[in-house]
């Protein structure tokens, strides 16, 4: 740890990636995947699932060799570990549901190049001890899936008119054929990161409106 | 009577004429009127509905980022207005009112508010709202309905009153029984999937098919003309955007008059008048130097062209323009003019 910062305890650490630090609402991370599979919740969902194992399972090894793994070479060994990882689910995903791996496609193999996994080996999983790399991983990949799946959610609802493939609004539902199309991805990423900034700064702003008391932090 | 004679001596400016942006925003609001007036009397209630639910969504939305940005209400500027009314207008007539609502909120939401309000949109709003409402509604935006069908002032188009996030009814029937012989394919659809020419005759008394407001060619160019002459638009981009589009038709019927039409169909058909008087002209999203001006105008002209010629779409005014809008601080870079006195090729 970095000396004079304030020790996360160990709820705190999984807390992290699901709000404070979301990596899609708040680090705006991986948004490659993000924008191309959030076409609908379930698809969503297995990204973001698929994601999590990897992620865990890099972190968790990444910070069990962190003091083998010579430094010059740590991003190289890294990529190797996630790239293991990455054809693990690759093949559980095939082998679950070949719809889904069709659905998903290239988008599997290319969690080996997400920056949300490499940043959290590089930033968080070689400089602590494994179990709050694992709590720390696992919070991260429930704020991705989470992130994912408000975009899916609503992609899929006024793309389709439809979540998790159940039809909400019968037969004539008017499909709004755009947010099927990448700009729907933008235009609901972007609302999305509208709301959370608006919900940030309106916190920031009655934080201020108070009266200070005390030290001031910095 | 005796009084001397007194000098006053005053220093610039010396027009205190007040020309606010609400002043010639209430102008352009003006011009726009008699355009929404004849597309009411074109298309009847329906039209009147969508012009009426358009504006009035634009309006709320407005207010609606007034409040939510804490800033003191912009309505009075009359500006939220034009993008309403704008958009309606080029909107079918038939249009769902719930689409329609979609179209307002989506222009001032995404095409201005979130920008920082008028003045700082890098896009017109009235043709991101369109955009929007063309790739989410493709089959709704291209569903039109006849001109001066008899029972256009006693009942709706059946598509109007669609309920919200529901599919519109087919019309074809309902249109066909209006008026017979109604294809629902608009001069410019006819032309490229079918090698039909409208009769120059029929764009300008409005019997045609079309977006609500973009049919009474002349009246957009009187009421175009009166603010040129006001000095509320700037004439030179509507000018260079007819003229760029008309040459390159020229250029194009030389070519092959059998294949492509001649520049008076280009320059009636389509919203080509409207987007080029009102729309291309918008103050903050067009360029300001001279030079750029024409520039700007010009490539609006080719590019709605091409878009015809070329594209899958049948009209491209509003690609072209939007284009163009987005070129315009680009255009503005490359052609600013040599401050008086600076040395030739050196920057000031």
């Amino acid at each position: 740890m970095i000396p004079g910062q304030k020790q996360l305890t160990n709820m705190e650490e999984l807390l992290e990636g699901i709000w404070k630090q979301n990596p899609v609402f708040v680090m705006v991370l991986g948004m490659c995947p993000v924008l191309a599979v959030s076409v609908s919740a379930m698809n969503a969902i297995s990204m973001g699932l698929a994601t999590t194992f990897v992620l865990v399972g890099s972190t968790l090894l990444v910070s069990l060799l962190r003091s083998v793994i010579p430094k010059e070479v740590r991003i190289a060994t890294y990529i190797v570990i996630i790239a293991t990882f990455v054809t693990v689910v690759d093949y559980l995903i095939q082998a679950i549901s070949l719809a889904v791996y069709d659905a998903l496609g290239a988008f599997i193999q290319l969690i080996v190049v997400n920056c949300i996994i490499l940043g959290r080996a590089e930033a968080h999983a070689s400089k602590n001890p494994p179990l709050r790399s694992v709590l720390n991983a696992l919070g991260m990949g429930a704020g991705f899936t989470l992130g994912l799946f408000a975009l899916g959610a609503v992609r899929e609802i006024l793309g389709a008119g439809k979540l998790f493939g159940v039809a909400l609004f019968g037969p004539d539902f008017q499909p709004w054929v755009v947010m099927v199309l990448p700009p729907g991805g933008f235009f609901v990423l972007g609302s999305w990161l509208l709301l959370f900034n608006w919900l940030n700064s309106r916190k920031t702003d009655a934080a201020q409106a108070k009266p200070v008391e005390g030290h001031a932090h910095v | 009577m005796n009084e001397p004679l007194r000098l006053e001596l005053r220093t610039s400016p010396h027009v205190v004429k007040d020309n606010s942006v609400e002043r010639i925003m209430f102008h352009v609001v003006l011009a726009l009127l008699p355009i929404a007036a004849f597309s009411v009397w074109q298309y009847g209630l329906s039209a009147l509905a969508l012009l009426v639910t358009v504006t009035g969504t634009c309006l709320l939305t407005e207010r609606l980022f007034n409040r939510l940005g804490g800033t003191a209400s912009t309505l009075s500027d009359w500006s939220a207005t034009i993008t309403g009314l704008l958009l309606a207008l080029t909107l079918p007539p038939a249009f769902p009112l719930w689409m329609g609502a979609v179209a307002g909120f989506t222009a001032i939401a995404l095409g201005k508010a979130l920008f920082g309000g008028i003045g700082f949109n890098v896009l017109n709003p009235a043709l991101v709202g369109r955009a929007f409402v063309q790739a989410a509604f493709p089959v709704a935006i291209t569903t039109w309905i006849p001109a001066f069908s008899a029972q256009r002032f006693s009942e709706f188009a059946p598509t109007t009153f669609t309920l919200p996030f529901m599919t519109p009814p087919d019309i074809g029937d309902w249109a066909r029984a209006a008026v017979d012989g109604f294809t629902g394919a608009t001069p410019l659809a006819r032309w490229k999937f079918e090698n039909v020419l409208a009769a120059p005759g029929d764009f300008l008394s409005g019997a045609v098919t079309a977006s609500a407001g973009e049919t009474s060619a002349i009246l957009i160019l009187l009421c175009g003309l009166y603010l040129a002459v006001r000095r509320f638009l700037d004439w030179r981009i509507p000018v260079a955007v007819l003229g760029s589009a008309a040459l390159t038709a020229w250029v194009f019927q030389m070519i092959d008059p059998a294949r492509y039409p001649d520049p008076l169909f280009v320059l009636l058909s389509g919203g080509l008048m409207i987007g080029a008087v009102f729309m291309a002209t918008d103050m903050a999203t067009s360029p300001v130097t001279p030079k750029g001006v024409w520039l700007y105008g010009a490539l609006i002209g080719v590019v709605t062209v091409m878009i015809r010629y070329f594209g899958g779409l049948t009209e491209g005014v509003m690609y072209a323009i939007l284009i163009g809008n987005a070129l315009a601080p680009l255009i503005d870079q490359v052609t600013q003019p040599r401050v008086f006195g600076a040395a030739k090729g050196k920057k000031a």
